[in-house]
């Protein structure tokens, strides 16, 4: 079977120069970047240069990246460092006593369940709401504001909408009320231009494999200056503020592949643009009773989600593998049973709406021919499942 | 081993001429195993689903700790039923029935047990989710059929056009008596492949075809109460989800009212049970009835316990069609029970009157009464 896999948010793959630039450290080059010797220095350098290359992608300065196991340890970093409340630095006694923190509902479980960890150990946390198009609205962040605010951490790109938020108007205010500013950037990196001082961000998230670097592999940039609290006890790698020994292959392969990212990024994002915007306007023609969730919002290139009345979207992902084509629907659970998404629930959407969505996530190896094969294989599922559904009506009663 | 020859024993039946995709009920336990090992090496397309019914973590308190979790409705079940999937190699998917199984098996089954009456959740599963939703969402993916690991049969009448439900071949394992609650839709679109096997067969089976389940022991506690202690997840479900609780201690009275003693809760009591009743004129002491409204349960000595006669709600006939008078069958009236004479009497489309030849022991509200003739599952009804 030919599989069209239309589910790059999920993960991407390894990028054949990514791989090569990493194999040598597996076992060549495999020593430690933190030992005195000749091949210790090399294994520096390696990871040295990678530090440069995700630096560039963002417009940071290489010593403002730490590299870390990925977008979780990333986001989790971000908040206890920030937020728990034994820490001392430079927060008042207030802030000490009651941390606040400012998000959305519509972030990663990344984000959410630490906000919700730090919760139970004495700090509070506002959920700011977002639009129907899956916006947060920056007055709403101003508004939230208080004394005892000590981060605003509010994603870039959605990974489930794709939508983007306003964060250079939530950067100036976060400036103007210096309170700490936090980002996860994870599903935006590589897809979007990003640039540190633009946003005012003090903080902020990647993952390798979202961007054709192994998993495993992710960075957390902080700002200079900014007072974080270590996550993790250990030796004096990363400076001590990551201790572990480096990753180095992982770390290689993130930083050639923000460095492809960075040299393809305006071309593909034009590209894979062109074969998402085909694919959604081709569905929104073939298939009766769709409708684009956060369409009108910006949005990441390669991301569309779908509701599709009357569908129960397990269902639907299901019959789609049968047929060899890869999306998503809601959240996978350990077992890899389906959810219903936080995300799309948050924008207004009722639990069967939300179970009627799938998301189509286009990558760099997505082709024109692949779109083809989607615009064939889901309409015909899609009638499949409608003839069966016990909730579909030809003629709905309202405009969906 | 040489595949074509694992099956060469294998009792062919009509269920064997199924055309197109099937799909199979996954529980991640043998039997269901097995059924995909069968009807894979009978040259069907086969899809496995695995439910995901009842999330454990709901209720932390019933939990064990750490890795010593339960086993049951766990993810290794999940990871079981994958890992035979891999072994055969046919696509598995694990769907989210969560919502339905609450809704339409775990309410009911606490609201029953508020009210007195010994529920059977396995039934619901059955008749609500496996051949309701399931096998829905088993015909979206492209499926005609469902097949799952019951020990029954399933045969068409060629004569009167009916699915007729039929016991399984090893009566020890039947399970006939969970299943009465399916349409003829619903039928039609089911398979039994071990209702002709015995367990041993089974197992024999799994092992030829080397499943990673082969020597899996046997599930017997009710999915979502791995511990077996309905009270105790009675207690914490209602807690968890706001059902007003009953008064807690109440009377325990004899037949003709006096009160001997007090109770703890009338959720705590089954109609039969005898255990921590104590003695009444040295004669050991059951619960006769439970009276949720007056907060009361009736005890009293065995030969109280033996009934002939009572009501049934809900019928559903299945092999037959609803008969215009009496009719006679043998009637099962739980899980256990060995199926005695009786005259089953229609009162309208979904109530009955059943009255035993003999008297038969704590006959249990809340339970099913299942009508056989010979192993046909005439239909099934719950006890008033």
């Amino acid at each position: 079977m030919n599989r069209v896999y239309l589910d790059y948010n999920a993960t991407t793959p390894v990028e054949p120069q990514v791989l090569d630039a990493m194999l040598p450290y597996f076992s060549a080059e495999f020593a430690n970047a933190s030992s005195i010797h000749t091949p210790g220095q090399r294994a520096r350098a390696a990871v040295e240069t990678a530090r440069e290359q995700v630096a560039a992608l963002i417009g940071a300065r290489p010593p403002e990246i730490v590299f870390t196991s990925g977008g979780t340890e990333s986001d989790n970093h971000a908040i206890f460092g920030v937020a728990r409340p034994f820490r001392g630095g430079h927060i008042s006694p207030a802030q000490l006593k009651h941390p606040h923190i400012i998000t959305t509902t519509i972030e990663h479980e990344a984000v959410l369940n630490a906000c919700q960890a730090a919760e139970k150990q004495a700090a509070s946390v506002t959920y700011l709401p977002v639009d129907r198009e899956g916006l947060a609205d920056p007055e709403s962040v101003r508004l939230a504001i208080r004394p005892e605010t000590v981060l605003i951490t509010i994603m870039q790109a959605n990974n489930e909408l794709g939508t983007v938020q306003p964060l250079e108007e939530i950067g100036r205010i976060a400036k103007e009320y210096e309170v700490y500013f936090h980002t996860d950037a994870v599903q935006s990196a590589g897809k979007i231009p990003i640039d540190v001082n633009r946003l005012n961000t003090h903080l902020l998230s990647l993952s390798g494999h979202k961007l054709y670097a192994p998993k495993g592999a992710g960075a957390l940039y902080v700002r200079g200056g900014t007072r974080l609290d270590q996550l993790l006890y250990g030796g004096h790698h990363q400076r001590g503020f990551r201790p572990g020994t480096e990753n180095v292959a992982g770390i290689v392969g993130l930083g050639r592949a923000a460095e492809m990212a960075r040299n393809s990024l305006a071309g593909e994002a034009k590209r894979v643009s062109t074969l998402r915007d085909k694919l959604e306007q081709g569905l929104l023609e073939r298939v009766p009773q769709i409708r684009v969730n956060g369409g009108l919002a910006p949005r990441t290139p390669n991301t569309t989600n779908l509701m599709f009345a009357g569908i129960e979207g397990e269902a639907l992902v299901i019959a789609l593998d049968l047929k060899g084509l890869a999306c998503s629907v809601g959240a996978a659970c350990s077992s890899g049973a389906v959810e219903p998404s936080h995300v799309l629930t948050a924008i207004g959407l009722s639990q069967e709406q939300a179970k009627s969505s799938l998301r189509f996530s286009l990558g760099r190896p997505t082709t024109e021919s692949e779109i083809d094969i989607a615009l064939e294989v889901i309409p015909a599922a899609v009638a499949q499942l409608r003839a069966l559904s016990p909730t579909y009506r030809k003629q709905p009663a309202s405009p969906v | 081993m040489n595949a074509t020859t694992h099956f060469e024993t294998l009792p062919t039946h009509e269920q064997t001429q199924l055309r197109g995709l099937v799909v199979i009920a996954m529980s991640g336990g043998v039997d269901s195993s097995t059924v995909a090992a069968v009807l894979q090496e009978q040259g069907h397309p086969i899809v496995g689903l695995t439910m995901q019914l009842w999330n454990q973590r709901r209720l932390p308190e019933l939990q064990g700790h750490g890795l010593q979790q339960h086993r049951c409705c766990s993810l290794d079940d999940v990871y079981d039923a994958k890992r035979v999937a891999q072994h055969l190699n046919f696509p598995h998917y694990v769907v989210n029935f969560e919502e339905q199984f609450e809704q339409r098996v775990v309410r009911p089954f606490v609201d029953q047990y508020l009210a007195g009456r010994t529920p059977i959740a396995c039934t619901n599963c059955n008749t609500d989710v496996k051949f309701e939703p399931l096998l829905r969402m088993a015909r979206q993916i492209g499926a005609e059929r469902l097949a799952t690991g019951h020990y029954a049969r399933i045969r068409k009448n060629e004569q009167t056009g009916r699915w007729e439900l039929l016991r399984a071949r090893d009566r020890s394992k039947d399970q006939s008596y969970f299943l009465w609650g399916l349409t003829q839709e619903q039928l039609s679109r089911s398979v039994f492949p071990l209702g002709e096997l015995t367990k041993e067969e089974v197992r024999a089976l799994a092992r030829r075809t080397n499943l990673p389940v082969a020597e899996k022991p046997e599930s017997m506690e009710l999915c979502f109460v791995p511990t077996g202690n309905y009270v105790q997840f009675i207690q914490a479900y209602s807690k968890d989800v706001g059902i007003s609780f009953p008064p807690g201690a109440g009377e325990m009275v004899t037949e003709d009212g006096a009160v001997i003693g007090h109770h703890n809760g009338v959720h705590n009591f089954t109609i039969g049970q005898r255990k921590g009743l104590g003695f009444a004129a040295g004669k050991p002491l059951y619960v006769l009835s439970i009276d949720p409204q007056k907060n009361r349960v009736v005890v009293g000595g065995d030969d109280s316990l033996r009934t002939t006669s009572f009501e049934v709600q809900g019928v559903n006939w299945v092999s037959t069609e609803q008969p215009p008078g009496p009719v006679r069958a043998t009637v099962k009236i739980r899980h256990k029970h060995e199926p005695a004479a009786a005259t089953v009497l229609p009162i309208d489309a979904t109530n009955a009157q059943v009255a035993f030849d003999a008297p038969q022991r704590a006959i249990t509200p809340g339970q099913g009464a299942v009508f056989y003739e010979g192993d046909r599952v005439l239909g099934g009804a719950w006890i008033r």
